[in-house]
């Protein structure tokens, strides 16, 4: 499956469009990492629990996109955008959405 | 009494300070870092346009992805309320969006390397709040920074003038 966020893909052609997919993920944090992210407050400084977090989140939603992409008997997913919305106090709702295509490489 | 004045801004002052020292060396030490990293891959060239350059043969090697999540300090967020009630440039957070930013893209960047690509095309950055609204009397007041970016690596070959 190839996935790419921009309208056309260097060296395929596409062939069939199989319309919007979408996949989407809550998360919440944990307390563990509050902790740890409220003293990091008083110095400064990278939270690497909460990046691990979001890149887990993120791949969670794309995983869920390529799914229905696959679903639909495509076998690539253009154009990808993610967006995110607050959706209660300490979690957040990852979505990742593009269109699904059936691509073919250029001879 | 006096004591017990003491024991609230002894505390205080010594949070300030120690967000003053210790911040502000993260931020010094982060900022070398960047400049250090982002000399490394100046020779992938990034774009926000769609397309490819003009004259160029494209060829794939994926999305790539860069994430950060960075904490602001105790005196950024102080100096950072104070602002908020006088109004002006809330300067001591211009400078942890910058890095953020900068952090997110230079690890893009690192991921498009390790896919031998050289151009980025169609990047984006998005910034998502999972961290807004911790519990607890403290923590109500702390800013973090989360940013995303994401693009599409390619691996672009010259094709001169005459092919196109």
């Amino acid at each position: 499956m190839i996935v790419v966020n921009t309208e056309t893909i260097a060296g395929y052609e596409v062939r069939e469009s199989k319309g919007l997919v979408q996949g989407n993920t809550i998360r919440a944090k944990h307390l563990g990492r509050d902790f740890a992210a409220s003293l990091k407050n008083l110095v400064g400084g990278e939270l690497r629990g909460y990046t691990e977090l979001l890149i887990e989140a993120r791949r969670q939603a794309l995983e869920r996109m390529l799914a229905q992409a696959e679903q639909l008997g495509a076998n690539a997913v253009v154009n990808v955008r993610f967006t995110t919305s607050a959706i209660t106090q300490g979690a957040a709702e990852l979505y990742a959405y593009g269109t699904a295509v059936v691509v073919e490489p250029v001879k | 009494m006096s004591f017990q004045v003491l024991l609230q801004v002894v505390p205080f002052v010594v949070l300030i300070g120690l967000g003053f020292t210790v911040g502000g060396f993260v931020e010094r030490a982060h900022f070398r870092r960047l400049e250090r990293r982002e000399r490394e891959l100046a020779d992938i060239t990034v774009t926000d346009l769609r397309g490819i350059p003009l004259r160029t043969k494209a060829e794939l090697c994926g999305m790539v992805t860069g994430e950060v999540v960075i904490a602001s300090d105790y005196f950024k967020t102080f100096v950072a309320t104070i602002k908020k009630m006088i109004g002006g440039d809330l300067r001591t957070y211009e400078t942890l969006m910058e890095r953020a930013r900068r952090e997110a893209l230079v690890r893009m960047l690192e991921s498009a390397r390790q896919l031998g690509a050289n151009h980025v095309a169609n990047v984006r950055f998005a910034s998502s709040n999972i961290s807004s609204g911790m519990t607890g009397r403290r923590n109500r007041r702390a800013a973090m920074v989360e940013m995303y970016a994401y693009g599409t690596a390619l691996r672009l070959t010259d094709v001169g003038r005459g092919d196109v």
